[in-house]
């Protein structure tokens, strides 16, 4: 197997294993784009992706913007506030426009979990999931392992915690999924508030303290605590979240001594990371929004340069 | 491997060359093709006169296990070791967008710049010239190389493109309908011309 079957990447479950190694080995060879003359390849030429956020985003937009150019794709950005969504006009029109306009892929956020699944059933081009609701982020679990990856040599063995608010997360939902694939073993650390219930087949360990939870893990992974989202009322209070939960240099001091800090952004400072400096060669933060172009390059790549999905691509 | 450049030498793993021994007519064994891996070491040396600037770069799959033989020659004439790297041209196919799924990416793995440098691009097989084409393409993105030379072990004929090779292992006449292998497995070397089905 050498490409991706799916024409969509709507959640982790898309993809298997060997298409997950096959996304990174592709990325790996994006990443030498930046040191070249020319930062651009031509594998998009003349293909249109249409950026369609309907939750506010800088990193994600413009990751999937980098990437798409890089690639020489035409690059149009919706954000719905300056829409004709605030007109009233609906999902599926909005999305059958884009459509006929040329676009040749929709990357897309929404804040109700599925819409990107529902789309893709009606509609001819590729869609692109960017985060629904409290569903999946793909690209994010994707850029997270490679990040793993690059760091760490290797994916399989190793033992991550994902601290934090994993309740509201999409991260950690595609993380979960991602590593447990890839045969990471998954940590959940958080307040009893903010760890699901029911947590379905998530093959997961669930820690309440934080320094038993990350204790000789290689990888924390710290969430963000979603404040947008009424999280607020989960916790007592911002500052004994902090205190509990927060990722410092003397909490990582019971983690593996090689310990990777990883956060997927924006990070409310001084609340899940302090003092980050205190930490800074352990910090893989700013490697993930690297690794990040370079997944989502391969993913555009590998869903859109073919021909088209009516074509037998599915 | 040889470790050729401590800067990452490219992985020339199985998993970039020949999968299965084919079946079909075979043209040239393992000690004919040593001795044409020769000569065109020899040629390359000649016509750059010396090893001056000379960078080789094979196209993946065939060029990168050829490159590699290559350099190991002329390291052995000229006790120099030239730097080699191995480019992967998928990205700037013609034909991407006319298959259905495109392909996982190969390692590509350049040592160093390709400014000012004599580059002489190595593949396996050369046919419509399309790859050639697009190496030339990559390689102009990358930098502007002093000079860009072809060398290539089997020239089929049947060029779509005006493009020619400067080294020439052997030519040898094919039909449209058929297609040539070249294995460089050690031990089980082969040139391969089988009928397709």
């Amino acid at each position: 197997m050498d490409a991706l079957r799916t024409p969509h990447l709507l959640t982790v479950s898309d993809l298997t294993p060997g298409e997950m190694e096959g996304i990174f080995r592709t990325a790996d060879s994006f990443l030498d784009l930046s040191s070249r003359t020319v930062k651009k390849v031509p594998s998009l030429r003349g293909k249109t992706v249409v950026n369609l956020f309907y939750e506010p985003s800088t990193r994600t937009r413009t990751s999937f913007e980098i990437a798409a150019k890089r690639l020489s794709a035409d690059v149009i950005n919706i954000t719905t506030s300056q829409s004709s969504v605030v007109k009233g006009e609906s999902l599926l029109d909005t999305v059958r426009t884009i459509e006929a306009l040329g676009a040749d892929g929709v990357v897309i956020r929404h804040p109700a979990s599925g819409v990107p699944e529902w789309i893709s059933r009606r509609v001819g081009c590729h869609v692109i999931n960017a985060g629904d609701g409290l569903h999946e982020h793909p690209t994010q679990a994707l850029l997270d392992l490679f990040t793993i990856q690059k760091r760490k040599g290797r994916l399989k063995g190793l033992r991550v915690a994902i601290v934090g608010d994993i309740l509201h997360s999409r991260v950690a939902r595609s993380n979960i999924r991602a590593m447990s694939l890839m045969g990471i073993s998954v940590r959940l650390v958080g307040p009893p508030t903010l760890i699901p219930k029911d947590r379905g087949d998530w093959n997961a360990e669930v820690f309440h303290d934080l320094r038993e939870g990350i204790s000789d893990c290689d990888v924390v992974m710290a969430l963000r605590l979603q404040l947008e989202r009424a999280t607020a009322n989960y916790i007592p209070s911002l500052k004994e979240y902090a205190k509990f939960y927060g990722i410092s240099p003397s909490v990582l001091q019971s983690a593996r001594p090689d310990v990777l800090v990883l956060h997927p952004g924006p990070i409310n400072r001084g609340i899940e990371i302090q003092d980050e400096e205190g930490f800074r060669e352990h910090s893989g933060i700013l490697d993930q929004v690297h690794f990040g172009v370079g997944i989502r390059m391969a993913v555009l790549y590998l869903l859109m340069a073919g021909g088209n999905k009516g074509e037998g691509n599915a | 491997m040889p470790n050729i450049h401590s800067s990452g030498p490219p992985d020339l793993s199985p998993a970039h060359s020949v999968p299965l021994l084919p079946d079909g007519r075979v043209l040239l064994d393992a000690s004919q093709i040593d001795r044409m891996i020769r000569r065109m070491a020899h040629e390359i040396l000649e016509k750059n006169q010396g090893v001056k600037d000379l960078y080789l770069i094979g196209i993946l799959k065939g060029g990168g296990v050829l490159a590699e033989r290559l350099v190991r020659i002329v390291r052995s004439i000229e006790s120099v070791d030239v730097p080699f790297g191995t480019v992967d041209i998928t990205l700037y196919r013609d034909d991407l967008s006319s298959k259905s799924s495109p392909p996982f990416l190969k390692e590509s793995a350049l040592p160093e710049p390709v400014d000012r440098k004599r580059i002489v691009l190595v593949d396996d097989v050369l046919f419509t010239g399309r790859s050639v084409r697009s190496a030339l393409d990559l390689l102009m993105d990358l930098g502007r190389p002093s000079r860009v030379q072809l060398a290539v072990l089997i020239d089929r004929g049947h060029r779509e493109l005006p493009i020619r090779a400067d080294f020439v292992g052997k030519n040898i006449p094919t039909g449209q309908d058929e297609t040539v292998q070249v294995v460089l497995d050690p031990g089980r070397e082969c040139v391969v011309v089988t009928r397709k089905d």
